[in-house]
């Protein structure tokens, strides 16, 4: 497959700005009642990446964390575990080892994550050392300063040659387009059509190293490519949203976006994704909340 | 030439803003002679659950200031006050108190103000122990503070009952969430102002507006909130249960808001006893 023919006739839509906003004002203003609240907390609690990318992390705290991803809050009944894992390469078999027995699954990050910025022999050797360590899912960055400088081509080429290591595994593949340096809408719109050309399993928002994460302007902009190219092609892409997403609040907020521009088929974590570290306490809490009557206090739930 | 006047709305102070109530409900205010002064905000159990998100995220980097920095900023927020010491006059006697009585109650509450800013540096100093031990160790016990603590202000007393729930706590390193006086409010919102303008870090003091039995039973079921102060009558039953049931401290300043005490600060303390082995400089060793 060559990044060529598919561009020949890549064309992006524009995207009307004042009509995102105005979209999203409407969901977030939308009531949601007590059953479907809990419902939908559920939900996005089993959507979660529980994630942990930092210099600082040791083969203890991912085991710690994984333990948190298979047993949120043992206190409460009939909770699900999160989705997956989010970890760096090296850490996959310690994570993989963790979680033993469970259904959760490991996300690693891999091609030079967060920047991206070395050739394409290194991310293709790193994306092999991860599947080795046994990672299920790979994360990986694509690469912006070549987005910016128009060299599409390259973009995609490199997509393709990652997708093409990891489903000769069956390991399935996000594509970060890290939104926060692509400057506008427009620019989200154009990154997430290209990455769409290589039919990756999800695309997702950001690496969460920058100022700038997930918002739900870019995360619209990006369901609705999901859902045009769905529309033109039958391929059906997840979606990730990752980083500044903390409160259960706007994951709530998040889940009627994606049944709005998607449908139902989307609302489940094989192709609806949260990458967040701090949000599954705070469905934790909203959940308590509801079976209580009581607002919660942080002190009371596991940090990770 | 005429002019219309331009009226203040005034909203609640959560988190170093002035949001108005998400339930967008409200109440009249009246002035003496029972004529519309302002619309307040009617605050919901919502209202309050954010302005204890607020005061928790601020907690603990007020109580990292120094005692000293602290007293500075409750001695700034006295000079603000006297800065505005006449409009607020003007604003206690549109709500039907006389001159007399609206000149003190703003004189009093900046006074009251310095009286605490003084105490910030004073109070762990005079009321800490070194306690006796049988064993070759320091004991030594001192005081933190609490955490988030909500009150209700007093009725009567709009601007120094206000003042007087609030300096102690956040004199101590507390953050608070403090329901002001019901029908005259004005006041306590004008003080919010005076807040922003003091160098109090948005957070530390959130002030709300609307009725006691409504959001009582709210500030003492909220698992976040580590102490309820009372300077009001009129705590119900199931309130009080709901306060023990979540090991909350519970206070009733009905009687003592009106003096001006160190030991209110220590209500709002908890105190932490430590070892610490000493070793004995007849042992031979380098001493300590």
């Amino acid at each position: 497959m060559s990044a060529n023919n598919l561009l020949q006739n890549f064309k992006w839509t524009p995207v009307d700005q004042m009509g995102v906003d105005d979209r999203i004002a409407r969901i977030k203003s939308r009531s949601i009642k007590d059953q479907t609240k809990i419902q939908g907390l559920k939900m996005a609690l089993n959507m979660i990446d529980l994630t942990t990318l930092e210099g600082a992390d040791t083969p203890n705290k991912v085991s710690q964390m994984c333990y948190k991803a298979m047993h949120p809050h043992d206190s409460m009944l009939g909770l699900p575990t999160v989705a997956a894992v989010c970890v760096y390469p090296t850490l996959v078999k310690t994570a993989k080892k963790a979680l033993r027995g469970s259904n959760v699954k490991v996300a690693a990050v891999a091609t030079y994550f967060p920047s991206g910025q070395t050739n394409l022999q290194a991310k293709l050797d790193e994306t092999h050392y991860a599947i080795g360590e046994g990672a299920d899912e790979i994360d990986m960055v694509i690469s912006r300063g070549k987005f910016l400088q128009g060299e599409y081509n390259y973009v995609l080429d490199e997509i393709i040659a990652v997708k093409e290591i990891c489903h000769a595994s069956n390991v399935r593949l996000k594509v970060i387009l890290e939104t926060g340096e692509l400057g506008s809408v427009d620019e989200v719109r154009k990154a997430s059509d290209l990455a769409l050309q290589a039919n990756p399993d999800f695309i997702k928002t950001s690496t969460g190293k920058i100022g700038q994460a997930a918002t739900m302007p870019v995360t619209l902009v990006m369901l609705q490519a999901i859902w045009d190219h769905f529309q033109k092609t039958g391929i059906r892409v997840g979606m990730k949203p990752a980083g500044g997403i903390s409160d259960a609040k706007s994951a709530l907020h998040y889940l009627l976006m994606v049944k709005e521009v998607l449908g139902e088929e989307w609302l489940t974590n094989e192709w609806f994704r949260f990458g967040a570290s701090r949000l599954a306490n705070d469905i934790l809490m909203q959940l308590a909340k509801q079976e209580s009557g009581m607002y919660q206090a942080g002190q009371y739930f596991s940090k990770d | 030439m005429t002019r219309l006047n331009v009226q203040k709305t005034y909203k609640i102070f959560i988190g170093g803003q002035f949001p108005r109530t998400e339930s967008a409900r409200y109440y009249p205010i009246n002035d003496g002679a029972g004529n519309l002064i302002a619309n307040m905000c009617l605050s919901s159990r919502k209202d309050f659950r954010n302005a204890v998100v607020a005061a928790r995220k601020a907690q603990a980097s007020w109580a990292g200031k120094t005692a000293y920095n602290r007293s500075q900023i409750l001695y700034r927020l006295a000079e603000m006050l006297e800065a505005r010491r006449a409009s607020f006059i003007e604003e206690m006697e549109v709500l039907g108190l006389s001159k007399k009585a609206s000149e003190k109650e703003v004189d009093h509450s900046i006074d009251r103000l310095v009286y605490y800013a003084g105490w910030c540096d004073k109070y762990t100093a005079l009321f800490s122990s070194v306690n006796p031990t049988a064993t070759a160790h320091f004991n030594f016990s001192v005081h933190e503070p609490t955490g988030v603590v909500a009150a209700v202000a007093p009725e009567d007393s709009p601007l120094l009952g206000l003042v007087s729930v609030i300096a102690p706590a956040i004199c101590g390193g507390n953050s608070v969430i403090v329901l002001a006086s019901e029908f005259k409010a004005t006041s306590a919102i004008s003080f919010a102002e005076v807040i922003q303008n003091s160098d109090v870090p948005g957070g530390v003091i959130n002030i709300l507006t609307g009725n006691m039995k409504e959001l009582v039973p709210h500030m003492a079921s909220h698992m976040d909130v580590n102490a309820l102060v009372i300077a009001r009558q009129g705590l119900d039953e199931k309130s009080r249960n709901a306060v023990v049931e979540n090991v909350k401290r519970l206070f009733d300043w009905t009687l003592k808001v009106n003096e001006q005490d160190p030991y209110l600060i220590l209500d709002l303390q908890e105190v932490k006893t430590t070892w610490h082995p000493v070793q004995q400089s007849a042992s031979g060793g380098g001493g300590y």
